[in-house]
């Protein structure tokens, strides 16, 4: 088992490799980790490198998979965009990242793979990352006249509004949301393990001094 | 119209109609849903058409959106793995499954053998009952309303094997990090095994019903005809690539859990139109029966363990519970805090009914997924129906639809 693993990483460390060599540098760096290969790059180089990794003979990553956003909001750019890619010839898997921030767009990949077109839509619409170039860019999952951006982690898990059936009105209406009690964002790690909230009584710590 | 009684401008004027290229057609805009029946849960399609010619389709989607990633973020690993049975509520296992995949692959979590046979063996019951519901539901959407209800009892036969192994019929949460929450009853090995013998039977009346009816050909044969570079391009999975001819199974090419040992075949489609797409679905039935057939044989002889023995992330079972403090405080960590996952980003996927769903999991070594991103099969293949219907009658998007395999709960999540 163990054995078959090491060949598989060392495998992907070669393609790894190989894709850094063939880029012509718009690929910046690759790691191997849990057996999968992720590929660095950034936003100017990016639609040329998955052409170069579709079109290559080397890698033939004639599908994308997936195109998903994640929040570092501690981050300058805050936003990951993370594109999944199979080679159905080679039969292997990849990882592409570029970082960005709220303001700058990021080149569509509409054009060389059709199937970004709602995977962009949805990432717009929960993150707020802005594709340049794409066809069509609504929103997609949200409510129609949505405002914000869900998935981003300084989006509170209740929304703000709500919305109910008006009597009065006959119609369904919007409304700031109204919680009966405060949301409870349960914390059950250890104490000792990292809890970042003060301990109970701990506050008082250093007021005797 | 010509003016009354005067024979030269009524002549005048058919020559003119006959010359004059047809004008003043109003294009029409129709909404197809969100309460369709054909529509297959809450979708809105705005059509717009030229006669009976569909020219453009814009699916208007996320009327069933919940937020489940959102929500995610909030909850410890065992508490969501409840969510992915919520995704596609037709085949709720196989959901499960790849996100107990992705777990067990950043903890480096091993899973007992028994556990596993287990898994593919719900699995496929899932794949059955998911095919079941498509390919019965594609007659309806065509015309036909006796295949549903021979399907239907079929399927209930199956969510009642669910509801003795998990104790619910619909939303299972069976599988766990680590192994599947509670071990299989021989009597319940025993009926599944009848069943698998009786099946066959029930699918070849099916079979009969739908197969070669005109009436079915007529409305799906050269209906959404996909080729290859198309399903490349457009992100196809599963059934959808397979209907176009492409030998691609997730279970063959990048086999997980035991099918590397298993025996079954991969069924192909040639014309890549809504009819092949049925006769995959149909043939891959039967080789879940031959796949589950032999999932039975191994349970039978290889007993053992269902969960991971380790406590730090399966819980401890309940007698153990009774007599040990050990075991006791394990369980209380595990249902409150829950286990850390060391840091790191996987993408895991299965071979679910639909196509490939994957779940790709960033972690930041907390009790909690920092991101989770869900990969719906049907997401994409919703995405197609603007070409693959464009030309069509609007009838057509009826079977289009069907043989897309559209479940809300996934796309919408």
């Amino acid at each position: 088992m163990s054995a078959i693993q090491t060949t598989v990483a060392e495998s992907l460390e070669t393609l790894g490799a190989s894709i850094l060599e063939r880029s012509g540098g718009r690929a910046t760096g690759y790691v191997v980790a849990h057996e999968e290969l992720n590929v660095a790059t950034t936003i100017d180089h990016r639609v040329e490198l998955l052409r170069i990794l579709r079109d290559d003979e080397a890698f033939r990553f004639n599908q994308l998979i997936d195109i998903c956003g994640v929040d570092y909001p501690e981050r300058e750019q805050r936003f990951d965009v993370v594109y999944h890619l199979i080679s159905y010839v080679k039969n292997v898997r990849l990882r592409l990242k570029v970082q960005t921030d709220e303001d700058t767009p990021v080149p569509s990949v509409t054009e060389v793979y059709p199937s970004a077109n709602w995977f962009e839509r949805e990432t717009f619409d929960m993150y707020g990352v802005f594709f340049s170039g794409h066809p069509d860019l609504r929103r997609i999952l949200t409510d129609y006249g949505f405002h914000g951006y869900p998935l981003r982690k300084d989006f509170p898990m209740t929304g703000y509004v709500e919305v109910r059936w008006d009597e009065e009105l006959k119609r369904v209406i919007y409304e700031p949301v109204k919680l009966v009690q405060e949301y409870r964002a349960f914390d059950f790690t250890s104490p000792w393990e990292g809890a970042n909230y003060v301990l109970p009584g701990d506050e008082k710590a250093g007021a005797g001094k | 119209m010509a003016d009354d009684g005067n024979p030269g401008a009524v002549a005048l004027n058919t020559a003119s109609d006959a010359t004059t290229p047809e004008v003043g057609v109003r294009k029409f805009n129709i909404n197809f849903g969100p309460q369709h029946p054909a529509a297959h849960g809450v979708l809105r399609l705005v059509l717009e058409l030229d006669g009976e010619i569909v020219e453009r389709v814009d699916p208007h989607i996320g009327l069933l959106h919940r937020g489940t990633e959102k929500l995610m973020e909030a909850r410890t690993y065992l508490q969501n793995t409840p969510y992915f049975d919520r995704l596609d509520y037709v085949a709720p296992m196989n959901q499960e499954h790849a996100f107990v995949l992705a777990v067990e692959k950043l903890a480096g979590i091993d899973v007992p053998y028994r556990a596993k046979v287990i898994r593919v063996l719900f699995d496929e019951i899932g794949r059955i009952l998911s095919h079941l519901l498509n390919v019965t539901t594609q007659a309806m959407d065509v015309g036909a309303l006796t295949p549903p209800l021979w399907g239907f009892e079929e399927r209930e036969k199956l969510m009642i094997f669910y509801e003795r192994a998990s104790g619910a019929r619909l939303h299972a949460n069976y599988y766990r990090p680590g192994g599947v929450h509670q071990d299989l009853t021989q009597d319940l090995v025993n009926d599944i095994r009848t069943w698998c013998r009786e099946f066959p039977r029930a699918l070849d009346d099916i079979d009969a019903l739908i197969t070669p009816n005109r009436i079915f050909k007529q409305r799906n044969v050269d209906i959404g005809v996909v080729t290859k570079e198309e399903a490349y391009a457009w992100g196809f999975s599963g059934v959808m690539l397979r209907g176009s001819g492409i030998a691609w199974d997730l279970r063959k090419s990048q086999p997980y859990e035991i099918y590397a040992d298993l025996d079954f075949d991969i069924p192909l489609g040639k014309n890549g139109d809504c009819y092949d797409r049925y006769l995959v679905r149909m043939e891959e039935m039967r080789q879940s029966v031959k796949i589950m057939v032999q999932c039975l044989d191994l349970l039978d002889k290889n007993p053992g363990p269902v969960l991971l023995e380790n406590s730090k992330f399966a819980p401890p079972r309940r007698g153990e519970m009774k007599r040990s403090m050990e075991a006791l405080i394990h369980h209380f960590k595990l249902y409150t805090e829950g286990f850390h996952v060391p840091a790191g980003e996987v993408y895991a996927c299965v071979e679910a009914p639909k196509g490939e769903f994957g779940v790709f999991v960033v972690s930041d070594g907390s009790n909690k997924p920092y991101r989770c991103k869900i990969r719906a099969p049907g997401y994409p293949h919703l995405q197609a129906m603007d070409w693959m219907t464009r030309g069509h009658q609007v009838a057509d998007v009826a079977a289009v639809l069907g043989s897309l395999d559209i479940v809300f709960g996934e796309i919408d999540r």
